[in-house]
């Protein structure tokens, strides 16, 4: 179940933002994704995903493969975070919640309605969102947004165990979780228009 | 599937779901209109099936804007989407749902409000099954229209105004067959033709819907 990515373009809002991308994800690996504000990384996050079709290029090994976590953290305010959780692992066939809650420590908040939670414990719901899916690769994006200082400790745990697992991740982040992952710094991918001739090429 | 239906069955039910609010709309309408009309009861014998068929439509279409939107504003739409569910399924469930907490509340309803509106006693039983028939295809529809919509702001205007010529054929039909039905009249024919409409937007429009809603999630 490696993930293969050759010669992915991908656009946003109808204009390119990455091109050439190529690189794989293999089993028990981690991949950190940098780069600027803007260069398309939740995009690359999303065209991996299924979510959008990619402009170019070939992505192998994705199909019924992938978790994904948005910005959003896909949680209903009226439900508990037990429902929350339980919703989605009924949803991707798997029946044990209490490994997440337990990750996460979210015992105690159980059954706090997802409204009633902080910002911090909400994003903590939804990363424990990605224990349930059973699914082995993980791609986040931004997770460690609201995250206090123990809980990223706690995230780069999940992760690590889930690596450990014969899992994989992809995370975009800007800071460091103390993974022994490669970075992938999509900078140099960025696209741009190509002159026609010279006198375009003044101008770029 | 089944973890969907009933978690948008919870939600419905839950504080700010809007359980109720289609109901209590249909309640306010049909108990408005002898007032507007006055309370000449041959009259309101008259248009009764009408008048129900079209408060029974507008509650349906109430709480349409929020069926897939809400979903879509906390990311559970991606979510969703990227899951082993099928789009197609999330929308029939989603449609479902829709029917059994707004549809089916307001077949239910229906005889009872007739009552205030003078409708003859062997219309009751044809006003519910038309509307038993009807409104599964007004929420299909529905959901398609919110589909179309979904990621729009004041998408709920636009919904409204692009679902209503599709509620056309129902509404024709459905409210013959209860008007025919008050009149003692053959009902057979609008009475399929109900059933064939609500058949075919059963079978094809979850997959107009889902294919929609992937380029909208785009």
């Amino acid at each position: 179940m490696t993930l293969i990515v050759t010669d992915l373009s991908i656009a946003r809002g109808g204009v390119p933002v990455l091109e050439g991308l190529s690189f794989s994800l293999g089993a028990g690996q981690a991949l950190i994704l940098r780069g600027p504000n803007g260069i398309g990384k939740t995009t690359l996050l999303r065209t991996l995903a299924g979510l959008q079709p990619p402009l170019m290029g070939q992505i192998e090994g994705a199909e019924d493969q992938i978790a994904y976590a948005s910005h959003s953290d896909g949680l209903k305010p009226t439900l508990t975070v037990a429902e929350n959780l339980n919703f989605w692992a009924s949803v991707f066939g798997t029946h044990d919640i209490q490994r997440a809650l337990d990750a996460f420590e979210l015992n105690e908040l159980a059954d706090r309605h997802a409204g009633n939670l902080s910002a911090g414990q909400k994003r903590r719901l939804g990363l424990a969102r990605m224990l349930v899916t059973g699914r082995p690769i993980w791609m986040l994006d931004e997770p460690t947004v609201s995250l206090d200082r123990h809980a990223v400790q706690m995230f780069a745990d999940a992760v690590r165990a889930h690596l450990g697992q014969g899992g994989s991740a992809l995370i975009a982040t800007h800071i460091d979780l103390g993974l022994d992952g490669e970075v992938l710094d999509v900078g140099p991918n960025k696209a741009k228009p190509k002159p026609i001739d010279d006198f375009d090429g003044g101008f770029l | 599937m089944i973890a969907l239906l009933l978690r948008d069955l919870k939600l419905a039910f839950r504080a700010g779901g809007g359980f109720g609010l289609g109901l209590a709309f249909f309640l306010i309408v049909t108990v408005l209109v002898p007032f507007s009309v006055g309370p000449q009861s041959s009259l309101l014998t008259t248009i009764a099936p009408g008048v129900l068929w079209l408060g029974a439509l507008l509650a349906c279409l109430l709480s349409l804007d929020r069926l897939l939107a809400l979903d879509w504003e906390d990311g559970s739409l991606d979510l969703l989407a990227t899951a082993p569910l099928p789009l197609e399924a999330v929308v029939t469930i989603k449609a479902l749902a829709h029917w059994l907490t707004t549809g089916l509340p307001l077949v239910l309803a229906a005889p009872f409000l007739g009552v205030l509106l003078n409708l003859p006693v062997p219309g009751f039983s044809w006003l519910v099954i038309s509307l038993l028939l009807g409104t599964p295809a007004m929420s299909v529809i529905g959901t398609f229209g919110a589909a179309l919509t979904v990621g729009l702001k004041r998408g709920g205007l636009l919904l409204s105004l692009l679902v209503l010529p599709l509620y056309v054929p129902t509404l024709i039909f459905g409210a013959e067959v209860a008007r025919r039905g008050a009149t003692g009249m053959e009902t057979q024919t609008p009475l399929l033709m109900l059933a064939g409409i609500t058949a075919a937007t059963v079978a094809l429009l979850p997959f107009a819907s889902a294919a929609v809603l992937r380029i909208n999630l785009r």
